[in-house]
């Protein structure tokens, strides 16, 4: 039923992206409008769809891993780790295809996640709020690397496309790898009984015969695909894992089997709806749906940090 | 049967265990009693496998604890740790659910479910099921990971001081499903408990540990006696006879 109407109210909004944009479809010739839908409208709506769920379902298995509600990829390292590896991949070798980009992108990110992780098990318990604060400037000293990496080799403007997510450049040919994000958001709904005992503890897991490092990095590679692909693709968006995840626990608890779903339908909605304002405010002009994000995200954040301190455990 | 060989066990130079070789069950109910730091819960654990081994050797069923697959064991043995903090939101009917992961791996069977029901049942927790954990008080999450241990279905039992958070009706009632657990369907149930009293009344046998490693070991009635008070937890505390039962005076 609360899958219905959520499905019900996604595909409403789906359908009413294609016909948002500068050229209004109403008043244009029969002959254009299919290329125009083919080329751009349905890409840059599926990309934001595949996004925002992938990004909401990496973000719900890394605040179950993690065993904290404040954290998410794109502000925990991964999203900076990404941006660093696609940085290399342009500099060392000029003219890298976008497999390889993705490729270099993916492993870079599941090392900063790695070491996030390494970083963050030692903290003690009792101060659930030092991870995310952790991860916060464990991803700022990332990102300040990236900044500098980058001035060096004069390619400052080209990383902001990474660093700020946004849709416009979605066309045709250029969005087809979030496909395999889509999939590997998909791939975790398989495991995600496993996922939810990991959420239980070290002890727990073990108790009940789940190999846990092998689901641990299981869930790691999940995350860093996800933050890789999105992040050549469109860009870091942030906020989505964090703040989507936190949401449908309040509305359908953490068991993953049915918490999955909606996680990735809400994720979907939250960034098609980010994208459809960004298009909105300033028509004919743009605002990115990274930055559409970071402004309700940060609110949004700041509630769940100040106004329920008892989810963080 | 647990058969424990030879196990030594030290954190940072420290002895927590010293050549304990232990043989335990099948069936019954075991009291593991000792001061604090004594190497109870250590000893739990390494059963377990949630510690390493680092010498002697553990085997359950004939199954070499550290050597056979994890999953494997988790039909075998249960164990109900200490720390239970659960920061994720489930309902108890998940919790207890988790417990038959072990058999479907993720994909629950009708059986499976039926097992989960019933495990409810037993536990007094219908009521509570689609309760969220958090919401619960400490004893009643304890009863509900109890349950989850149930659920798992194995020969041998776990539970690490599991009285700690209840109140006297909790604990009775917990000590007395335990016990039956043992008569009536021939379950090994080690448990580690503080309240020689509750030892004395429910175990078949009592284990007592002391500087890792085994002072004392036989029926309560043999064993709960004012000198083992003195030389394990070096209390002087007097002992009575009552309806045929070791009762200590605290």
């Amino acid at each position: 039923m609360r899958i219905g109407v959520s499905l019900l109210t996604l595909t409403i909004m789906a359908l009413a992206s294609l016909f948002v944009g500068v050229i209004d479809l109403t008043q244009a010739e029969d002959a254009e409008i299919w290329p125009l839908i083919r080329d751009s409208r349905f890409p840059r709506t599926v990309a934001t769809l595949l996004t925002g769920a992938s990004l909401a379902i990496a973000g719900q298995i890394m605040q179950t891993i993690a065993r904290n509600r404040f954290v998410e990829p794109m502000t925990a390292g991964t999203g900076q780790g990404a941006a660093l590896g696609i940085l290399l991949a342009v500099v060392l070798v000029p003219g890298a295809p976008l497999s390889l980009q993705m490729l270099l992108a993916s492993g870079t990110a599941l090392c900063s996640s790695l070491g996030f992780f390494a970083l963050t098990r030692r903290l003690p318990p009792t101060q659930p709020l030092l991870v995310p604060l952790v991860g916060l400037i464990y991803g700022g000293v990332i990102g300040a690397a990236v900044t500098y990496l980058a001035y060096q080799v004069d390619m400052l403007q080209v990383i902001e496309i990474w660093m700020n997510g946004e849709f416009s450049g979605t066309l045709r040919g250029r969005y087809e790898l979030l496909w395999l994000a889509g999939l590997a958001a998909l791939l975790s709904y398989l495991v995600a009984d496993q996922f939810s005992i990991l959420g239980l503890g070290e002890q727990v897991s073990l108790n009940l015969g789940l190999n846990y490092r092998q689901i641990v990095l299981l869930g790691l590679i999940m995350i860093s695909v996800v933050s890789g692909l999105t992040v050549v693709t469109v860009g870091m968006i942030p906020f989505v894992g964090l703040v989507v995840p936190n949401l449908i626990s309040r509305v359908a608890g953490d068991n993953l089997r049915r918490a999955l779903p909606l996680t990735a339908i809400a994720g979907a909605g939250l960034v098609l709806a980010a994208d459809l304002l960004g298009r909105l405010v300033i028509h004919p002009f743009e605002m990115p749906a990274g930055t559409v994000i970071g402004i309700v995200g940060a609110a949004m954040f700041l509630w769940l940090l100040y106004g329920s301190r008892r989810l963080a455990g | 049967m647990i058969d424990i060989e030879g196990v030594s066990y030290r954190i940072g130079g420290q002895d927590i265990l010293r050549d304990v070789s232990l043989q335990m069950g099948p069936g019954g109910v075991i009291a593991l009693v000792g001061p604090n730091g004594a190497g109870k819960s250590t000893l739990l654990s390494l059963i377990a496998r949630l510690n390493a081994l680092q010498s002697g050797r553990i085997t359950v069923n004939g199954l070499p604890v550290g050597q056979v697959a994890d999953d494997r064991l988790a039909r075998e043995l249960a164990i109900l740790p200490q720390d239970l903090t659960v920061t994720i939101r489930l309902t108890v009917r998940d919790l207890v659910g988790f417990g038959r992961y072990p058999y479907h791996k993720g994909r629950p069977s009708e059986a499976d479910d039926a097992l989960v029901t019933q495990a409810l049942g037993n536990f007094d927790l219908q009521d509570l099921a689609d309760r969220v954990l958090e919401t619960l008080s400490g004893g009643q999450r304890q009863r509900a990971f109890v349950a989850m241990a149930y659920a798992q279905d194995t020969a041998y039992l776990l539970l690490d001081e599991p009285l700690n958070n209840l109140d006297i009706a909790a604990s009775r009632a917990l000590m007395a499903r335990l016990r039956a657990l043992a008569i009536e369907k021939g379950r090994t149930v080690v448990i580690v408990l503080h309240d020689i009293n509750y030892a004395a009344a429910y175990a078949d046998r009592i284990i007592a540990l002391k500087g890792g490693m085994v002072i004392a070991d036989g029926a309560p009635k043999q064993i709960v006696t004012e000198g083992l008070l003195r030389d394990v937890f070096e209390t002087d505390a007097k002992v009575f006879r009552v309806d045929d039962r070791s009762v200590v005076l605290v």
